[in-house]
């Protein structure tokens, strides 16, 4: 089970979240020509890494704020919680 | 090669079963090769022993990390099925089928196919409509499919909850009475002996460190027992691809999750067919040896730990007991844990890169074990003949880029949506 310390209602337990996916991914800038391959690398390619891994959660059964998380994916520690306007 | 028979049987058991040949042979790694497989998997196996058979290039190595069938070769719910609607997946898998069901003969080593049939109920009118559009398509790609009423359901799956108080009532079901169950383990084992004595090196404990690409060409790659030269390697890596393909200045759509499955104590025989939920994921089917085997959903987080959460069992073994009541006065015997290569479409991916020389089989999902002989058969021509075959022209990595996906449930990676 997974503890996960939501920056707005501290630690609750992995039921009351689901995952956004990576953090790291930039959506091209609004109002600008985009090319397919920009919009390749941000709809699909990514860089899966073995390690540390800044990604999205969601307090969704809580406070319903979207958040960051600096996870090991090999195993699973949890470093760091931020709001979406912090620094990680 | 020895040759496995009764007779071969009789004559050993004179000598206590002491002199039996070794399944396949422990070599030191050669300097050059003409196909480097990296992954000793069910499909780096299968991949190199089609190679040896269909295209006669027997100087090939597999290379494993670990030892071979130690992956999700043996971590899988050993079904087998071509119960697909679009054609790029319906042929592929239907030919895989074929293969299966002369695979024991072929390899000469009994992998068990159970052609028990597996059974996907459905819960509502809606889902009954979409069921027969599906199995009309299976049907018309020559795969065999049939709709079942909820009275023939109740004969052949009578622990099923048909209750009227039940909350997901079944309407009917899809079946593909050729769809079953294989031996896993034996997968692994029939192919890498097979592979073996047509002249296959099987190098275990053997990682790639790295690889050596000069203008655009593979010339080598650099492992844990020494550089090797080589102008073809394939990547049959499972969860680990996108970490190979990092060493490669590549980015994949991949996310690499992990996936558990569980079996219970075992029981008398109860369940005759692979059974799928249709209200959720979670299907089930009875072992040889009386244990139920279950399986669902991802986590659904990023993962490379081969051990899931409680969270995730819990939530699909509450969807199993939804169907079958009786199943929650079981223990559970044990849970383990698997990486998927989850792209981003749900379907996989086999095919050249933009390196000469390197070529990709990833991304099979949920579903790499039943696709095990199609994926090393197609695999092989990939590399041999340097184009993809017929079987597997849609399973394209640029798909993505050029909008060709292959959408054949919605769900790839993000199970969190939906």
């Amino acid at each position: 089970m997974l503890e996960i310390k939501c920056p707005y209602c501290g630690k609750r337990s992995q039921n009351e979240f689901s995952y956004g996916g990576d953090a790291a991914v930039k959506r091209p800038e609004l109002g600008k020509e985009v090319s397919d391959k920009e919009w390749d690398n941000f709809v699909y390619l990514r860089k899966n890494p073995r390690g540390n891994h800044r990604e999205f959660w969601h307090h969704v059964a809580g406070c319903r704020q979207w958040f960051k998380v600096l996870r090991d994916t090999s195993t699973h520690e949890i470093f760091k919680t931020a709001r979406l306007d912090e620094e990680l | 090669m020895q040759k496995y028979s009764i007779f071969s049987l009789i004559k050993n058991a004179f000598s206590n079963h002491k002199n039996w040949e070794v399944a396949w042979k422990d070599p030191e790694p050669k300097k050059q090769y003409d196909v480097v497989i990296i992954g000793g998997g069910g499909h780096g196996l299968a991949t190199a022993y089609y190679l040896a058979k269909e295209h006669k290039i027997t100087n090939v190595a597999i290379l494993e990390k670990g030892w071979i069938g130690g992956g999700n070769v043996g971590r899988n719910t050993t079904i087998l099925r071509s119960n697909y609607m679009w054609d790029a997946n319906g042929l592929f898998y239907e030919y895989g089928m074929k293969l299966w069901e002369n695979l024991s003969q072929e390899l000469n080593y009994n992998v068990m196919y159970s052609p028990r049939g597996i059974i996907n109920l459905a819960h509502s009118d809606a889902q009954l409509n979409t069921y027969s559009r599906r199995g009309n398509s299976m049907r018309l790609n020559g795969i065999d499919a049939v709709m079942l009423g909820r009275d023939e359901l109740k004969k052949m799956i009578p622990f099923a909850d048909f209750s009227s108080s039940s909350r997901f009532p079944i309407f009917g079901g899809l079946m593909q009475p050729r769809g079953g169950t294989a031996r896993h383990d034996a997968v692994a084992w029939g192919y890498a002996r097979q592979a073996d004595s047509l002249g296959v090196d099987i190098i275990q404990h053997c990682e790639v460190t790295g690889f050596e690409v000069q203008n655009g060409k593979l010339t080598g790659v650099q492992t844990s027992r020494g550089d090797i030269k080589t102008k073809k390697v394939g990547l049959c890596v499972a969860g680990s691809t996108s970490l190979l393909a990092e060493k490669l200045n590549m980015n994949l759509p991949i996310e690499s999750h992990v996936l558990q499955a569980c079996v219970s104590e075992p029981v008398k025989p109860f369940l005759d067919h692979v059974v799928t939920f249709g209200a959720g994921h979670f299907y089930c089917s009875q072992s040889d040896k009386g244990e139920m085997v279950m399986g669902g959903d991802l986590d659904g987080y990023n993962s490379y730990a081969q051990r899931g959460n409680l969270p995730t069992i819990q939530h699909v073994l509450s969807e199993g007991v939804a169907m079958f009541p009786n199943l929650s006065r079981l223990k559970m015997l044990r849970t383990w844990g698997g990486i998927m290569d989850m792209s981003m479409d749900g379907s996989p991916i086999i095919d050249k890169t933009h390196i000469e020389g390197v070529y990709l089989n990833c991304g099979w999902c949920y579903g790499g074990f039943k696709a095990t002989p199609v994926s090393g058969w197609t695999f092989a021509h990939t590399i041999a003949q340097d184009r993809v075959h017929e079987l597997n022209s849609k399973f394209r990595l640029n798909r993505f880029s050029t909008g060709h996906l292959i959408d054949e449930k919605g769900v790839g990676t993000k199970t969190w949506i939906g």
